[in-house]
């Protein structure tokens, strides 16, 4: 199985001064993380789209350009990219460009995204919501098939034999859909024939296997040549040496940044038990040593078959090295436990 | 009608919510019918997959079938109801407005309960609001027998006290505690912005919650 990490770019807080760092120099250990990602070995890195001085994250692929140059192996992709409030056609050039540079390891994954901040900063209406996001990818996914392109929309001027280029290697770039439960979601990507990404970010993550069978059956169902059935999963997680001291620490960000999203969003605040609810056995938040995170990626791919699991690690203003031992935890433990149990991934 | 009279649940919206309480409806015995938008048979196999044992329906038929009818559609399709279907019909309100999906929606920008619009727009349902502050997946995950420690508070409020009656005994059987807010007014406060609103909470600790809110609620603040 696939082992990754993915990152809104979240701004540090120094532990020894309280202060809140730059959202350049976020950006900056945002680049240093996936260094060393790659120098451990592990498959993934996914950045996010946010728009926040917390979350300052906002222009993925020239990070994972930058990245591209300094390492060797490891994908590279959005988690996601809002492609609601973008423009396909230049998703799309970015990430060719990113595709060229990285000798193909480049990789879009198409969601709604759980904020809006982009809606008014690009000028776009909540009240489209649907009807953008299903236009979009509907562009995105045409690009990606045909070099000239002629198509007409509502949200974005008529192409007509329009070249779009860099275009990938290997004749198309992979493009994923996101999804947070939503079956209808699930059905969708399978009549596309997109591999899905689900994020489970709260509960029990077991229950995302009904899914995961509604998607299989769907895609056999619809039975597109050549089409990808995979499956992802995005969750929040982080590798500690000791797993009561890790659960400890990543308790204190977790919380912070779960309360200043429902401050937002209007939810109440989580508490202690809830978070340990979650952060261990068949829950969501993969929290804890390297052998025991190991240990429940192995029981939740039985359930659900994903073949990449990535974390979200950086939550709550994390201190950069924090962050760092717990990629490298992720890299020189966790995943070769899990390829010891499951078998070394097949490239894909 | 009587508690023990109610035997079919009519959910509109296949979605993470409308299919939660479908599982929880058919483990409890009910016969529940879904619709959504589109015509019954695009969702009969997402159906057997998600909810097995719920049967795929129009909407029409699914309301006039259904002894409760659940409103787990998004908020901001509320008009593609039809009101005739509703009369005399005990519906629960399960959602919520949220602008950043739903868009703004000005009736619902003002300070009165989400559900108190939809009782306008539907003025002869005997409308209650519940299962709204809690996550999807909750439904699923932490639903308990009666008198388990860990049993969940779901609150409940609406107009028509033997609606709510009948609601709050459904409650029960899916397998959380209910507590009674009041008329539909009260519903906003557990609607979003309040501590109810996602958080964890015994039937004491709501309880209270709520006679605390009951006697601040002309300072209640704008529904979300
Ligand atoms: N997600 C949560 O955790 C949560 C918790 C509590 C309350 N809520 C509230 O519950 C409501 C539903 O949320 P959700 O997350 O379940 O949404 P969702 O996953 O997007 O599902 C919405 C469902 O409603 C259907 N629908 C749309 N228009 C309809 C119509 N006119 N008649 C019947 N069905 C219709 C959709 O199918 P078609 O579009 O194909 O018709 C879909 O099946 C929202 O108001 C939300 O605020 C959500």
């Amino acid at each position: 199985m696939e082992i990754g990490v993915y990152s809104f770019g979240d701004v540090q807080r120094d532990p020894a001064t309280g202060k809140l760092g730059s959202t350049a120099q976020a950006t900056r250990n945002l680049l240093e993380a996936i260094q060393l990602a790659d120098q451990v070995g592990l498959d993934y890195f996914g950045i996010g789209e946010h728009h926040t001085y917390e979350m300052p994250a906002s222009a993925a692929t020239v990070v994972l350009g930058a990245a591209a140059s300094m390492t060797k192996n490891i994908k590279l992709g959005s988690a996601v990219t809002v492609l609601s409030t973008d423009d396909p056609v230049r998703v799309y050039q970015q990430f060719a460009t990113l595709d060229a540079l990285s000798n193909g390891r480049a990789e879009i994954t198409a969601g709604r995204g759980s904020s809006t901040e982009s809606f008014p900063l690009f000028g776009h209406s909540l009240n489209d919501y649907d009807e953008l996001f299903a236009e979009k990818l509907d562009l995105l996914l045409e690009v990606n098939e045909k070099e000239s392109i002629t198509w007409s929309g509502k949200f974005r001027p008529a192409l007509n034999d329009a070249l779009i280029v860099p275009r990938p290697d290997a004749g198309s770039l992979p493009i994923w859909l996101a999804t947070g439960g939503n079956p209808h979601s699930s059905v969708r990507a399978a009549l596309l024939g997109l591999p899905v990404a689900y994020a489970i970010i709260g509960g029990q993550a077991a229950r995302f296997a009904p899914l995961a069978d509604l998607y299989r059956r769907a895609a056999e169902q619809a039975a597109i040549p050549g089409a990808p059935v995979k499956i992802s999963i995005a969750s929040p997680g982080f590798i500690g040496d000791d797993a009561a001291k890790a659960k400890d620490l990543w308790w204190t960000h977790w919380h912070a940044a779960m309360s200043s999203l429902g401050a937002i969003r209007g939810f109440a605040a989580p508490q202690r038990p809830h978070f340990d609810q979650d952060a261990n056995g068949g829950g969501a938040l993969f929290v804890g040593s390297a052998i025991e995170i190991a240990e429940r990626v192995v029981n939740l791919h039985r359930s659900v078959g994903h073949m990449r699991q990535f974390f979200q690690m950086d939550l709550g203003q994390l201190p950069q090295k924090d962050f760092l031992r717990s990629i490298e935890l992720l890299g020189t433990q966790v995943k070769p436990l899990v390829d010891a149990e499951l078998g070394i991934a097949k490239p894909q | 009608m009587r508690n023990d009279d109610v035997k079919t649940i009519g959910i509109l919206g296949a979605g993470r919510v409308g299919t939660a309480l479908a599982r929880r409806a058919v483990a409890a015995g009910f016969d529940v019918r879904i619709a959504t938008s589109k015509p019954a048979a695009d969702i009969a196999f997402l159906l057997e997959i998600m909810t097995p044992g719920a049967k795929a329906d129009q909407a029409e038929t699914a309301i006039s079938a259904a002894d409760i009818i659940i409103l787990a559609l998004p908020l901001s399709k509320y008009r593609a109801l039809r009101p005739e279907l509703f009369a005399g019909k005990i519906v629960i309100d399960a959602m919520n407005y949220w602008a950043p999906t739903d868009g703004i929606l000005p009736e619902f920008e003002a300070t009165s309960s989400s559900s108190e619009v939809i009782q306008a727009y539907l003025p002869d349902a005997r409308l209650v609001r519940s299962f709204n502050h809690m996550g999807y997946h909750e439904i699923d995950e932490e639903a308990r027998s009666p008198g388990d420690p860990d049993r969940r508070a779901l609150a409940l409020a609406g107009n028509d006290p033997q609606a709510r009656r009948v609601v709050a005994d459904f409650v029960d059987r899916l397998g959380f505690d209910p507590v009674d807010a009041g008329t539909l007014a009260a519903s906003r406060n557990f609607a979003g912005g309040t501590p109810i609103f996602g958080a964890k909470l015994g039937r004491s600790e709501m309880q209270s919650l709520l006679e605390g809110k009951a006697r601040a609620l002309s300072t209640a603040g704008s529904d979300a």
